[in-house]
This record gives structure tokens, C-alpha cells and sequence, in this order.
């Protein structure tokens, strides 16, 4: 029989893959190209609807709205990157959060306007549904799903940055764009690449995440604090990092809201603010 | 972010000759007594513009001049909206004393909190002011018997300004009040920008490694760019609580901090009306727009943001001299 401190670790974890895979996209644009795109979690929003759609007016299965939610993010974001982002890569901070904010409003208005301002709930199939008692403990089979999928994510990114052409560009242009220039890698269309494949991952954990957060307008700004607390307390550019700090941040969460439930999202921002304090770029970060 | 010719122009005749007032500048603050005949209905708008346009001010100094761009900044004015409530149920009633003790507090903390904004640059200084803010808004939120948390504060009460303008339903005294604070505070960061501290603020904006290069300690220079930036919004607070006679935990939202950035930029950033202007704009636009339809609000102002990043780089102000300078040229 396990104490229910090890409950807390197993629903914090899930949470954390859930904001791993909403945040590592993030994470590699920013580490790659300076950029900083507060408009990520509209995209994500972008993928919840997609699998929201299919389900409710369709009645496709869960499982197949998901590679949608991913295609449809990634296709709508290389759009978006190609008219508006693109003139902003030399700009200042500043401008690219402006930009970027802006977008993001506009994301919550519209959704607004299509869908209301009601949740909108999706039924998972009933497999994915109820808990499994192991160890004396309630697992939920969701939570578990999500942890398997979160592995699966950084398994195949890892494998794919580390032993592929494409994966090694990406390295080279984090580690050093304009030596990776010089050497002929041409930075802007493997930047495209990653971020269409940021907003991919994005759409699908904005689909995964109805089932544990539900899904209305303000999901857009509400978990970009999230990501942005992950993507810096992580480290730019770093899978490792966004892991880690996924990690801490969901099982700070859960277990703060679990036995100090009056201080509310109090203990996220104090882990943050305290890692941040020791090390300024991150627990991964470099610069 | 003005042109500095460079013929035989002394650092001192330059500080000269910008702290000559224009007459631009003089028919700006005699437009702003117009809503007193103009617009007598509008007062309590007018007297949050005012308000408003004090905390952008604020945030001007240390994004517009030193390039520090924060999104905690409300906890600033929170602290002053929160001081000057306590202190008139506390204490006594009288609002310049209560505005000062806003401005004590809300200086103190920011000094006590500049030693950490100072260490740090870029998207980690962005999430470390995002980050004190939020706790210090769950920290408000949580001190229910000080603060009356979510409920707001209620209590609060406010004697007549110099014992003869009672604050009334119209907003003329909110309104004739805010408006001379605003004054007084806006002369001393003018003064303070066309000082040579001034100068290294700008310095630092430009090329923050330079500075200590020839000489400029720029720690210290953020040090206390940030506490006077802290004092200013913490004045601006009190003042929204003395005018409203109300204080809700929404002073210390991330909503506030954001939107202020945005009516800076909108404005201008790096002028010292800029945050003026944009106020102004902001607020109207809210004030028609939200009537329509209030939900799609931010659909305007993330349109607006787009805009102003694409077409206006530097706010509304950037673009009108813009303008005026090709105007002049052709």
C-alpha cells in the first residue's frame, strides 16, 4: 500500500507531460530563432477546437482528430509565420511579445465568436475513461495515456534531433545561427520546419488537454503563463530542460492545489521565481 | 529616440534646449481642463484617464527610457491602491497624506525588489516581473482580513481635498484632483529625463554593456530608475482608490500590468507623453467599443497591437512625427 504522496507524483507527472507537450515547441523556436511567440497556446487552442469539431459535429473518433489537431496547427502556424513573423525576427523583444499578444487576443475574440464562451466538453472513448487501483492507489487510465504519449513525444523528438540530418541543423542554428549560415544550413527554412512542428505538438496537447482542463476561449492566455514558466525555467532551446521543468511545474501544481489548496497557483510562481533567481537562464539553459 | 544634431552642441546646451517647453506642450495640458465644460458628463472617465495615464507614465521610465520591459508593474499600483485604502481607514481620511504613504510603500518594495530586476535581462527579466507580480496578487488574494481579499476592500473613506472639494458623484473633484497630481508628477519625470541621469537611462536602452564601459554604473542607474518608476505607479494606485473610494483585487491583475504595456506602446514608448496619449486612445476606444459588444473587446486591441507592431513602430506619437518631419521636408 502506497501513502497518497505517491497519487499526488502520478497526477502531477500526467500534468506535467500534458504542459511538455504544450511547451516544447516553444521552448525550440525561442532557443533557435530569439523568438518569442506568446500566440503558442493560440494555436494549441486551435487544436482543441479541430478534435472538438470533429467529435461533436463529425463524430469522428478521439484518436483520429488527434493527428488532425496536429496537421491542422502546424499548417495554420506556417501561414501565420510566413505573413506576419517573418518581418519580425530582427525586431526587438519587445515588438515580437507585442505582435505576438495581439494575436493571441484576437484568438480568444474569435473563438469566442464562433464557439461562445461555454466549456466545451468531448466524451473520450470509455477505455480512456475511469481508473485502474494498483498499490492501493486510483490511477486514472487518462492520466496514464498522457504519460505515454509524453514519452513517446520526447523519445521520438530526441531521436529525432539527435540522429537525423534535419535534427542536427536544428543543433547547429541553436548553438550558433550565424556559424550555421556560414556552413550553408539554410536557418530560415529549418526554422520554418520547427515551427510548424512547435504549433503541431501544440495543437495536439491543446486536444489531449480537454479531457483534464476543459476547453473555452481564454485557454489561450490562461496556460501561455504556463508555458512561458516552463520554457524558462527549462531553458531556451533545451527538450531536457522543457522536460524537467514540465515535471516540477505539474507536480508543484497538483500538489499545491492538493494540500495548501487556499494558496492557489501561489507555489508555481514561487518555484519559479525561485529557479529563475538561481539560475537566470534556466535549469538547461546555456545563455 | 530624438534627433540629436551634432553640430557644436554641447551636452548642456542639449539638456537646454529640451527642457524648453514647446508650445505643443502647453496647448496639451490646457486641452486637458477642457472636460470640465466640454464634456461634464464624462468626468469619471476623464479622471481614470488621468489615472491611467500617471501609471504609464510610470511604466514609460523604465520601459520607454532604460528598456526594461516588465509585466508585473501593476503590483506597484496594486500596493498604492491598497496603501492609501488602509491608510484612511487606519489613520485618517486626508488624501495627500494618505497619496504619500502610498508612494513610501510602494518605493520601499520597489527598491527592496529592483536589486532582482536589476541582475537580470530579456525573457527571464520578462517571466521574474510577471512572476512577482502574480505572487504577490495570490499573496493579496489570500491575506483576507487585510485585504478583504476577492470581496475588495470596503471601508474605505476620504475627507475633502483641502477640506473644501468633497469627492461627488460626477467626478469634478476625482477628476480637478487627479489631473493636478498628474501634473506635478509629470513635472518632475520631465525633469528627471532631461537630466544626465536621464541620459544614461537611454544609454542603458541603447547598449546595456557599454555603460559600465565609460563609467556608467548601469545597476545602480536601473536601481533607482525602478524604485522612481515604483513610486510613481504606487501614487497612481492611491489615487484610483481615493478617487473610487473602493479597492478590488483586480489592481493587481496580470490584465493591468498588460494593458498598460500595451497603452504605452500604443502611445509611444520612450516620450514622455507617450504613455499620456496612449491612455487617452486606450480608454476611449474601451469606453465606446465595450458598449457594443464587451466580449470582443480584446479582438481590437490584439488588432490594434498588430498594427502598431507593423505599421507604427514607434506609437502613435512616433508616426504623427514622422509625418510631421517629411511635411516639413517636402
Amino acid at each position: 500500500m502506497l501513502p497518497p504522496v505517491f497519487g499526488v507524483l502520478f497526477d502531477g507527472i500526467a500534468y506535467g507531460m500534458l504542459l511538455f507537450v504544450l511547451s516544447v515547441g516553444m521552448s525550440v523556436t525561442l532557443g533557435l530563432m530569439n523568438f518569442v511567440n506568446l500566440a503558442h497556446c493560440a494555436f494549441a487552442m486551435l487544436g482543441a477546437y479541430v478534435t472538438v469539431v470533429l467529435m461533436k459535429d463529425f463524430h469522428w473518433n478521439f484518436f483520429v482528430t488527434l493527428p488532425m489537431a496536429f496537421a491542422v496547427s502546424a499548417l495554420v502556424s506556417v501561414a501565420v509565420e510566413r505573413v506576419l513573423y517573418r518581418r519580425l525576427y530582427r525586431a526587438s523583444d519587445l515588438d515580437q511579445v507585442l505582435l505576438t499578444i495581439g494575436l493571441a487576443f484576437m484568438s480568444v475574440a474569435i473563438a469566442a465568436w464562433f464557439f461562445g464562451t461555454t466549456q466545451q466538453p468531448i466524451s473520450v472513448p470509455s477505455y480512456l475513461r475511469g481508473s485502474i487501483s494498483l498499490l492501493g492507489l486510483d490511477l486514472g487510465v487518462y492520466r496514464m495515456f498522457l504519460i505515454a504519449v509524453g514519452i513517446a513525444v520526447t523519445v521520438l523528438l530526441v531521436l529525432t534531433l539527435e540522429h537525423t540530418r534535419f535534427g542536427a541543423q536544428v543543433r547547429a542554428a541553436v548553438d550558433n545561427q550565424r556559424m550555421a549560415r556560414g556552413l550553408g544550413i539554410d536557418v530560415d527554412r529549418t526554422f520554418a520546419v520547427t515551427f510548424a512542428l512547435g504549433s503541431g505538438l501544440a495543437g495536439l496537447g491543446g486536444a489531449l488537454a480537454i479531457e483534464i482542463v476543459g476547453l473555452d476561449p481564454q485557454f489561450a492566455l490562461i496556460y501561455l503563463v504556463y508555458v512561458l514558466i516552463i520554457v524558462s525555467v527549462g531553458g531556451l532551446g533545451s527538450i531536457a530542460g522543457s522536460f524537467a521543468a514540465a515535471c516540477l511545474i505539474g507536480v508543484s501544481d497538483i500538489a499545491g492545489k492538493y494540500y495548501v489548496p487556499q494558496l492557489g497557483s501561489f507555489l508555481i510562481y514561487l518555484v519559479m521565481v525561485a529557479v529563475l533567481m538561481w539560475r537566470p537562464a534556466g535549469l538547461f539553459g546555456r545563455r | 529616440m530624438t534627433q540629436i544634431s551634432t553640430t557644436s552642441l554641447t551636452p548642456q546646451l542639449y539638456l537646454q534646449r529640451q527642457t524648453r517647453w514647446r508650445p505643443i506642450e502647453i496647448v496639451f495640458w490646457a486641452a486637458t481642463l477642457l472636460p470640465f465644460w466640454l464634456f461634464p458628463t464624462y468626468l469619471s472617465l476623464a479622471s481614470q484617464i488621468a489615472i491611467t495615464g500617471l501609471f504609464a507614465l510610470s511604466l514609460d521610465l523604465i520601459l520607454g527610457y532604460a528598456g526594461i520591459v516588465s509585466l508585473g508593474h501593476a503590483a506597484f499600483f496594486g500596493i498604492g491602491a491598497y496603501t492609501a485604502g488602509l491608510f484612511s481607514k487606519f489613520v485618517w481620511g486626508e488624501p495627500f497624506s494618505g497619496l504619500v504613504a502610498a508612494a513610501a510603500v510602494a518605493g520601499i518594495v520597489g527598491y527592496a525588489s529592483s536589486f532582482i530586476i536589476s541582475r537580470f535581462r530579456h525573457l527571464t527579466l520578462i517571466m521574474i516581473t510577471l512572476g512577482l507580480g502574480l505572487l504577490l496578487k495570490e499573496a493579496a488574494n489570500s491575506a483576507h482580513w487585510l485585504t478583504g481579499g476577492s470581496d475588495g476592500l470596503q471601508g474605505v473613506s476620504i475627507d475633502p481635498v483641502l477640506g473644501l472639494f468633497k469627492f461627488d458623484l460626477y467626478g469634478r473633484t476625482a477628476y480637478g484632483y487627479s489631473l493636478a497630481v498628474l501634473f506635478v508628477v509629470f513635472l518632475c519625470a520631465r525633469r528627471i529625463i532631461n537630466s544626465p541621469f536621464g541620459l544614461a537611462l537611454r544609454g542603458i536602452r541603447e547598449n546595456v554593456v557599454r555603460m559600465p564601459a565609460i563609467g556608467a554604473d548601469s545597476r545602480a542607474h536601473i536601481r533607482k530608475v525602478y524604485t522612481i518608476a515604483a513610486i510613481i505607479a504606487g501614487i497612481a494606485g492611491g489615487l484610483l482608490t481615493q478617487t473610487t473610494q473602493t479597492v478590488a483585487l483586480e489592481v493587481l491583475s496580470f490584465e493591468r500590468s498588460a494593458d498598460v504595456v500595451v497603452m504605452l506602446v500604443l502611445g509611444g514608448a520612450g516620450r514622455l507623453y507617450g504613455g499620456l496619449i496612449g491612455a487617452t486612445v486606450y480608454m476611449i476606444a474601451r469606453d465606446q467599443f465595450s458598449g457594443i459588444a464587451p466580449q470582443y473587446w480584446y479582438f481590437w486591441i490584439g488588432a490594434l497591437l498588430v498594427i502598431v507592431v507593423t505599421l507604427l513602430p514607434n506609437g502613435i506619437l512616433g508616426g504623427l512625427s514622422r509625418l510631421i518631419r517629411r511635411w516639413r521636408r517636402s
